[in-house]
């Protein structure tokens, strides 16, 4: 099985439908480990291929007990974005059901029974919003219909609410558990004339609903990928290839096997250059009772590597020729016009390059995975946030069938897509089934900053030109990274379409001349996906030359964008793009690239933050507008100085068109976050490479925001929308760091090109 | 090995284990309480916060031998049925994203609540500066402590 990006989470000629159907008894048990009598209904989401119907593949099931209770299968990842929440809430807003009496179950990883669990590209909602409504109306009209025939009153004259069906003419009630059994034995209502409810009539959707795991979360109940315990646990740390590709010559375990509680020192072998991005590490493994005597056991190993390739590569050299690289002629990805003709009769050029460096996902819970092997059967328990793929590198790796592999999931120490990557999945499996021993393998933050799939650092050159009336003439943007392609195959030297697509190609604004160009560049580290991807370093650069394009035409950076965006319209780039552009797996048809929904962003943000007022002393704002993963966003960052020279950030101001919002209090709180992961990447934190090695250890090194150093007040302005929802987990991260950034031009005068910059 | 007499969550327990052992492995490994976090090793996440009377330590950095007479409080003995004023005031404030930095950082706000009843804005952010949270639920932090202080 191929690894889903986060930006290409279907083929363009797949499409996806959904039904509803009644499922075994026995299978819904086998998958739930629930029994008790009542209705069962399973969702089948399916992917359609060209001119073939995928096997039948029922994703979520909801079952209602005789008890009264609501069963919800929660079959993506939980890391933090509230999905456990927010999907089952349309289903049982849909149904009617009272939220108070449903709970929700974690699936395990399985393709077949849950259709596509990657959980990464922002899409939950955006892939499974009209599923999980159709299961929650087809519930409903069951139970209505069981209810009216036993009544012999009219399907019409029933409601149902908070898990009841009402007949209001005769204040006759039975609740949803009293009418469950009688249900489950009706035909199921035909899909196609279902009707779903009108959004004024949702009591859930649309509304503030706290998260399901609020109060496990807040009693430390709450189960993470470390929290799990099976008899005869054992703890493995591992010391893994200090350069990504070196392999061990030799080790002398003496030491390590000395120490109290340690039991066995395993190699696992590695998967070489190129890395991949499923496999582990080379290393070598500390077996102990216990984590403490694992870790100490590992710092005791004495190993010789034969470093190999990497060994010499050093990043502040690379980056050095990635900027070189862009004063030459790339590899055109897009064009439109003649940029060389707007640069020969420009009235002024502007060129300016941009940097950015490497980021790891540094999630606070770094990876862990337990595995238990059993007679020919593996089963493991992991925060990961693809399941599937973690089965599937296991039952690779140790050579079996992904059908004798489960991957039970535990809720998620944040993921941001470093847990996409089931490596540590694949190194607790190897050692299970090596030793016989239920393993757990504990990644120390150390382990997590030198072995992470890092957000690749990058060189961009911006050449901007203005003409004799000083408008935009033209635009070239030169972008050079090492592709994430380039873990698993090292041909891959110019980013990709999907990199590209992720907020470069798709430069809304309305300029004659437009040439964006790609460069080559290698990966000497293993690179990934991180929270919004190449839309980090690519908005960063766009929106701070936008603004510095303002100031040269005279003009203020909002009212620019809008000029910019000109009439209503739909973008399609026509013509213009090499290659596929993207849309994040969705055709244009089904959610167009709307001008005027970015505007309606821009004048909200601008409105709310009261742009352009006249501020206090020693405060600045920014501005930067950036739509990424379908959702349109435009943000104003507010910065000031104290008379000691500390730069703190009073508020931010998000303004987001992200269609309809389910619930909404979790839609906020990923933009609260996000403006703080955005403060980190602006402000603080960066990994560098030499001689291979990464050079930062711990927090010591790799800098987060703290809360002193985050934004004071995360202003969320939501547009009020019935169009279809996106994602919001990682759209709040792109225009930060600009906005910041041109804040800060306002306030010392002083441009900024390259990330981190220290406000401090 | 050695067998080391802790107080925690008021009650007496023994366990065996090197004098090195940090308190965190302690209580994760071999006491099965697991709501005190692992982040970092190295006291700069505060993930591990625990109380050693009325301090916030990290767990992760103090070993078995330097924890003594004095009483350990972990996130499962903060409160009896999980109502202690933070606990409360987190769930109305909704604090946690994905919840796993959140037990540390409300044993480390109930040791300032106990030293400051009242704090500043201010003094929230200094005494709170040591607990990382990467999904960033500081301002709902802060907000959950202010509250919780009134």
């Amino acid at each position: 099985m191929m690894p889903t990006f986060p930006f290409s989470k279907n083929k363009p000629d797949q499409q996806h439908t959904s039904t509803i159907f009644a499922p075994s008894r026995r299978d819904f048990i086998k998958i739930s480990s629930l029994a008790g009598g009542g209705l069962l209904l399973g969702v089948s989401f399916q992917c359609t291929g060209k001119g073939k119907t995928s096997t039948f593949s029922p994703n979520v099931y909801l079952s209602i007990s005789t008890d009264n209770l609501v069963t919800i299968i929660a079959h993506r990842s939980e890391m933090g974005q509230g999905i456990r929440t927010s999907l089952p809430m349309i289903v049982a807003d849909e149904m009617g059901a009272d939220w108070a009496r449903v709970q929700i179950v974690q699936a395990e990883g399985d393709e077949e029974k849950y259709g596509n669990q990657n959980t990464d590209g922002s899409f939950s909602v955006r892939m499974f919003y009209e599923p999980m409504r159709k299961a929650g109306a087809t519930a409903r009209h069951m139970l209505i219909r069981a209810a009216a025939q036993k009544w012999g009153v009219e399907e019409s004259s029933c409601t149902a609410e908070k898990s009841m069906v009402v007949h209001a003419e005769t204040g006759k009630s039975l609740t949803f558990g009293e009418l469950a059994a009688e249900a489950q034995e009706l035909e199921l209502p035909d899909q196609e004339s279902l009707q779903l409810k009108d959004s004024g009539s949702y009591k859930l959707v649309g509304k503030d609903v706290p998260i399901v795991d609020l109060e496990d979360m807040v009693t430390g109940k709450a189960v993470f990928g470390a929290d799990v315990r099976l008899d005869g646990m054992k703890v493995a740390v591992i010391q893994r290839t200090p350069v990504v590709g070196a392999t061990m010559a030799s080790y002398d375990d003496k030491a390590a096997l000395a120490i109290p509680g340690v039991e066995k020192v395993v190699p696992i072998k590695g998967s070489g250059n190129p890395p991949g991005l499923n496999k582990p590490l080379e290393g070598l493994a500390v077996i102990a009772g216990n984590t403490w005597a694992a870790i100490k056991g590992r710092e005791a190993l004495e190993i010789t590597w034969d470093l190999g390739e990497n060994a010499s590569y050093d990043s502040r050299s690379q980056m050095e020729s990635m900027l070189k690289s862009t004063l030459a002629e790339g590899r055109v990805r897009r064009n439109r016009g003649e940029f060389k003709t707007a640069k020969s009769t420009a009235s002024r050029v502007l060129d300016r390059s941009f940097q950015a460096p490497f980021y790891a996902h540094a999630t606070i819970e770094p990876p862990a995975a337990l595995a238990s092997y059993k007679d020919g059967k593996m089963e493991i328990w992991a925060p990961t946030q693809h399941p599937q793929w973690a089965r599937d590198s296991v039952a690779e790796a140790c050579a079996m069938e992904a059908a004798d592999v489960r991957v039970n999931v535990t809720l998620l120490g944040g993921g941001f897509g470093r847990k996409s990557k089931p490596d540590y999945v694949v190194e607790a499996a190897l050692l299970a089934k090596e030793t016989g021993m239920p393993i757990r393998v504990q990644w120390t933050r150390e382990d997590d900053l030198h072995h992470d799939f890092f957000h690749a650092h990058s060189a961009q050159r911006i050449v901007a030109t203005l003409d004799a009336q000083k408008k935009l003439s033209g635009w070239n943007h030169h972008t050079v990274f090492p592709s994430i392609g380039a873990t698993s195959n090292p041909e891959e030297l110019h980013p990709s379409d999907g990199e590209l697509g992720l907020g470069c190609i798709d430069f809304p604004f309305e300029v004659p001349h437009i040439r964006i160009e790609t460069h080559e560049s290698t990966a000497h580290t293993r690179i990934g996906w991180l929270r919004s991807v190449s839309n980090i370093h690519h908005a960063f650069a766009i929106c701070a030359m936008m603004d510095e394009i303002a100031e040269a035409r005279g003009v203020d950076p909002v009212e620019q964008a809008l000029e910019l965006l000109a009439d209503d319209a739909k973008l399609d780039f026509a013509g213009e793009i090499e290659g596929d552009f993207g849309n994040y797996g969705e055709s244009l048809e089904d959610y167009p690239w709307e001008t005027k929904r970015l505007k309606n962003v821009i004048r909200r943000v601008a409105k709310e933050a009261d742009w352009g007022k006249t501020l206090p002393e020693g405060h600045a704002m920014g501005f930067a507008v950036h739509k990424s993963f379908l959702t349109y966003v435009a943000c104003i960052a507010e910065i000031a100085r104290d008379e000691s020279g500390t730069i703190t950030i009073p508020e931010v101001h998000y303004a987001v068109d992200c269609g309809i919002g389910v619930n909404t209090d979790r839609i906020r709180s990923q933009f609260e976050g996000g403006a703080i992961f955005g403060t980190s990447i602006a402000n603080t934190s960066a990994i560098t490479l030499k001689a291979g090695k990464v050079e930062q250890h711990n927090f010591d090194g790799y800098h987060l925001a703290r809360m002193p150093q985050s934004p004071k007040k995360i202003y969320v302005h939501l547009i009020d929308s019935s169009r279809k929802p996106t994602g919001v987990g990682e759209p709040p991260v792109p225009p930060l760091a600009p906005a910041l950034a041109n804040a800060y031009y306002k306030l010392t005068g002083k441009r900024i090109y390259q990330l981190p910059f220290s406000m401090a | 090995m050695k067998t080391h007499t802790l107080t925690v969550n008021g009650k007496a327990q023994q366990v065996e284990a090197a004098d090195d052992m940090p308190l965190l492995w302690v209580l994760r490994d071999l006491l099965d309480l697991k709501g005190t976090k692992y982040g970092c090793g190295q006291a700069q996440c505060g993930s591990c916060t625990v109380l050693l009377g009325d301090t916030a330590v990290r767990s992760c950095t103090l070993t078995v031998s330097q924890v003594g007479e004095r009483s350990v409080t972990t996130i499962e003995g903060l409160s009896e049925n999980g109502d202690h004023p933070l606990q409360k005031a987190w769930i109305a404030h909704v604090v946690p994203q994905c919840g796993y930095c959140q037990t540390g950082q409300i044993m480390n706000a109930a040791a300032l609540l106990r030293r400051t009843p009242s704090p500043s804005e201010a003094d929230i952010e200094q005494a709170m500066a040591g607990n990382l949270c990467r999904c960033g639920t500081y301002n709902r932090i802060k907000e959950a402590i202010q509250s919780a202080a009134q």
